[in-house]
């Protein structure tokens, strides 16, 4: 992993600003991140019931660039969407990789557990469907850790809401179910943030588990309440309420799900910063573990 | 003697496809597609509150979550009743153009261009298909293709960049809602538009389109493979007035090379090679049944196999750059071996437009051709004025909401009672595409482009996936539609 001084920083701005970590311990950090890392660990990037958006969000890195992510952090041995190889070329990359070495295993989408799993087929052997199912047992298993990428990893997301038809869950509820211990990270969001992704793999690789909130995800990146934090937040002190998108105002009667919702969002913003969904139109709580049921309608606050 | 080979998973795409063929005498004399995730999403659609079936619907796809969200915002401005304003057309058209550039430029710098250009000796670029001939450009083209590639990654996030800047957010957008777009334009938001938009013209123009014509003049074989059913279908897409009676890309149909007014009404879907009961093929979308019969033994895909008026039909950059037939650029021209002033238009490819290569020199095209428009848009935008009109949900609507994502036609179909969600139906690119064989046994248009291929090396089957890429399939989208009304059933995927 080569992650400089100066990109580690800047990755980690928006939050070390929100958590009030002073510039000297940063420096501290990231001195400590260029010695304790050699080497790139290898990963296995599974697709479960997914929508592929949390790898495009992972391609929108800016600092680190996607380049540096895949030639000098990570090596990326299995991934849908970017390896070269195709069937049984691709099959065996996942398992040399898991044979041969610790591997970090990120999963992106959910689980779909209902009829052994057939409704998501990855691969095969001997012509038979080796299924998501499949492939978490023996993965989840031998991985050093898990990387849950998205809401839909970490907490079963769009395709676990009602009625479900798929049975689809989240790798913690999955791994409870099956009774596997491999360690989990949530990294919720749909899709996350790029810094959340490749943040919690920086602190994952350099200083070992990040501090997690009660939904298993890294505090650095999920500490802190939209609502109280926003910039609107004076609008909704005065009661002044934006009728329309694009009205002055707080966006509480839109439907903005600020108020229930945890993430840097509000600080960090989105692709390099030039946006973000509440100044847009409305936060739809989407980094939460009840999205979208508990959250529901989405521009209505009821 | 056949020998079956299958591409299990194909990757660089989106989503999970299995591609089997029967090789005989080196050449491709059986071709299936296999769709192997399936989510349910028109299930979880319904009950939910209208207005939310753009957020949802977005969420079918992350590579082209904007052409979800688009269909889905004309089909409840349908049920609704209501019409954007100029600002609420011309913001959902910058941002549906912004992610067509992203996903053009993925989908051939990143997704496809590893099939003829070598990566670095790293994963994820390693193991990769090897065989005589597979990679053909020298050394330096091959370094600079490798160089190309990695500034492309920059310049898709680039078009992500400015997506947000009326998006809010990317993938999966906040800035479009029933009614119109949410972002009121203000200068400071159009020029910094402008700036990323200009970076992205110059990219798409002076890299883009000479890298698909440097790699095609190396694999000119190419403009003979994967020649597919040569129909196509188009919704038509990027209004050019408030009314949408003019389109950037027209809607229309393509048969046997001649271009046909398009009557939805003609569209069926048969099911007798999916895993669906007999008795509900032939249909139309609207009225059509979805009965799930998973042990079905001649089943072999959960698409459906679309028909127009009985034929099969291509959609996507192909389809719709043969119906507009726009005027090629100077690199089309240098390519073919013609002087720059030359008036070339895509047509006057002829045959070797229907193949591999033409769907990437299609794709080069019109991206170059949005790019543009995308500035008169931009200009024509009223500053510090409404991008959407308030909107109440009904209590009992219909609607519909057509339109192209860059991988080809795309229709919602909505039905609301209680003012909830009773049914939400789509019919996508991909299952047009990448479909079975119909009641008659006429294959899939991608199952054709498969048929006659020359595989060198069934072990290293690169011709199979080059031919399957040129499609830019988009399996999230294809399989987690067709399912709108079943109710759980058992299942079987192999």
């Amino acid at each position: 992993m080569e992650l400089s001084r100066r990109q580690f920083l800047k990755l980690c701005g928006g939050s070390a600003i929100a958590l009030g970590v002073s510039d000297a311990l940063l420096a501290q950090l990231v001195f400590a991140l260029e010695k304790a890392v050699k080497g790139s660990p290898a990963v296995i990037w599974l697709q479960g019931s997914s929508c592929t958006g949390c790898s495009v969000s992972l391609l929108n890195t800016v600092h680190p660039s996607i380049k540096e992510v895949l030639l000098k952090i990570i090596s990326l041995r299995f991934h849908p969407n970017v390896m070269a190889a195709s069937g049984d070329l691709a099959i065996k990359a996942i398992e040399e990789t898991a044979k041969a070495a610790d591997f970090y295993l990120v999963v992106e989408g959910s689980i779909a557990t209902k009829e052994d799993g057939l409704y998501n087929v990855i691969g095969e052997r001997n012509e038979r469907g080796i299924t998501m199912v499949d492939w978490m047992r023996e993965l989840g298993k031998s991985a050093a850790g898990v990387l849950a990428f998205g809401t839909c990893s970490a907490f079963g997301g769009i395709p676990a809401a009602k009625p479900n038809p798929t049975g689809a869950m989240g790798v913690k509820d999955f791994f409870a179910k099956e009774k596997i211990k491999t360690p989990v990270i949530n990294v919720s969001g749909c899709p996350p943030h790029p810094d959340w992704m490749v943040g919690t793999l920086a602190h994952l690789l350099s200083y070992g588990m990040p501090k997690l909130d009660s939904d298993g995800r890294p505090v650095l990146f999920y500490g802190k309440n939209i609502h109280e934090n926003c910039p609107f937040r004076g609008y909704y002190e005065e009661k002044k309420f934006a009728k329309y998108f694009g009205a002055e105002g707080c966006r509480y009667e839109l439907g903005c799900k600020g108020p229930f919702a945890y993430s840097d969002c509000w600080s960090r913003r989105w692709n390099n910063g030039v946006n973000w969904c509440v100044q847009n139109a409305i936060c739809l709580g989407c980094v939460e573990s009840g999205f979208p049921d508990a959250l529901a309608p989405m521009y209505v606050n009821e | 003697m056949a020998r079956k080979i299958i591409v299990d998973p194909v990757t660089r795409i989106e989503g999970h496809l299995k591609i089997e063929v029967e090789v005989d005498g080196g050449k491709v004399v059986e071709a299936r597609s296999t769709g192997t995730l399936w989510r349910g999403w028109e299930i979880i659609l319904q009950g939910r509150d209208p207005r939310d079936a753009s957020q949802i619907a977005q969420r079918i796809c992350g590579v082209c979550p904007i052409a979800h969200g688009t269909a889905s915002v004309k089909c409840l401005d349908d049920a609704f009743g209501v019409k954007p304003p100029t600002n609420g057309r011309l913001i959902r058209n910058l941002i549906f153009g912004s992610n067509f550039i992203q996903s053009h430029l993925l989908h051939f710098f990143h997704l496809t261009a590893l099939d003829y250009v070598k990566g670095p000796e790293v994963a994820p670029f390693v193991p990769r298909y090897e065989g005589k001939d597979f990679y053909r450009l020298d050394q330096a083209t091959n370094a600079e293709a490798v160089r190309r590639y990695l500034q492309a990654l920059e310049m898709r996030n680039k078009a992500h960049q400015m997506l947000a800047i009326f998006g809010g957010h990317m993938p999966h957008t906040a800035g479009i809602v029933v009614g119109g777009a949410t972002e009121i334009p203000t200068v400071d938001k159009v020029t910094s538009f402008l700036w990323r938009l200009r970076e992205l013209q110059e990219f798409v123009d002076q890299v883009y389109l000479p890298t698909v014509y440097l790699v095609a003049s190396a694999y000119k074989d190419y403009l003979g493979v994967g020649a597919g059913c040569k129909n196509f279908l188009s919704y038509g897409v990027f209004d050019l007035d408030d009314e949408g009676s003019q389109k950037l890309f027209p809607a229309g149909v393509c048969i046997n090379g001649q271009p046909m007014p398009f009557d939805p009404a003609k569209i069926a879907e048969d099911v007798k090679y999916s895993w669906y009961k007999d008795e509900t093929s032939g249909l139309h979308p609207s009225n059509g049944a979805t009965v799930p019969d998973a042990r079905k033994s001649n089943g072999y895909t959960w698409l459906k196999a679309p028909r127009y008026e009985g034929k099969p039909l291509e959609v996507g950059p192909l389809a719709r750059v043969w119906m507009a037939n726009p005027i090629l650029s100077k690199h089309a021209n240098a390519f073919l071996g013609l002087s720059p002033e030359k008036e070339v238009r895509f047509r006057d490819l002829g045959e070797a437009a229907f193949s591999v290569l033409g769907r990437h020199a299609a794709r080069a095209e019109e991206c170059s051709v949005i790019a543009h428009a995308m500035e008169k848009w931009l200009s024509e935008l009223k500053i510090d004025e409404r991008s959407s009109v308030t909107v109440k949900v009904p209590q009992e609507a219909k609607g519909m909401g057509l339109t192209d994502a860059p991988r080809g036609a795309l229709g919602h179909w909505i039905s609301i009672k209680g003012g909830k969600i009773a049914n939400y139906q789509a019919v996508v690119p991909t299952t047009w595409n990448a479909g079975p064989r119909d009641d008659h046994g006429n294959l899939g248009p991608m199952e054709q482009a498969l048929m006659g291929t020359q595989v060198s090396d069934p072990d290293n089957p690169i011709e199979l996936v080059r031919v399957v890429r040129s499609f830019d399939p988009c399996l999230a989208c294809a399989i987690h539609l067709i399912d709108g009304r079943a109710e759980r059933q058992a299942i079987r995927v192999l």
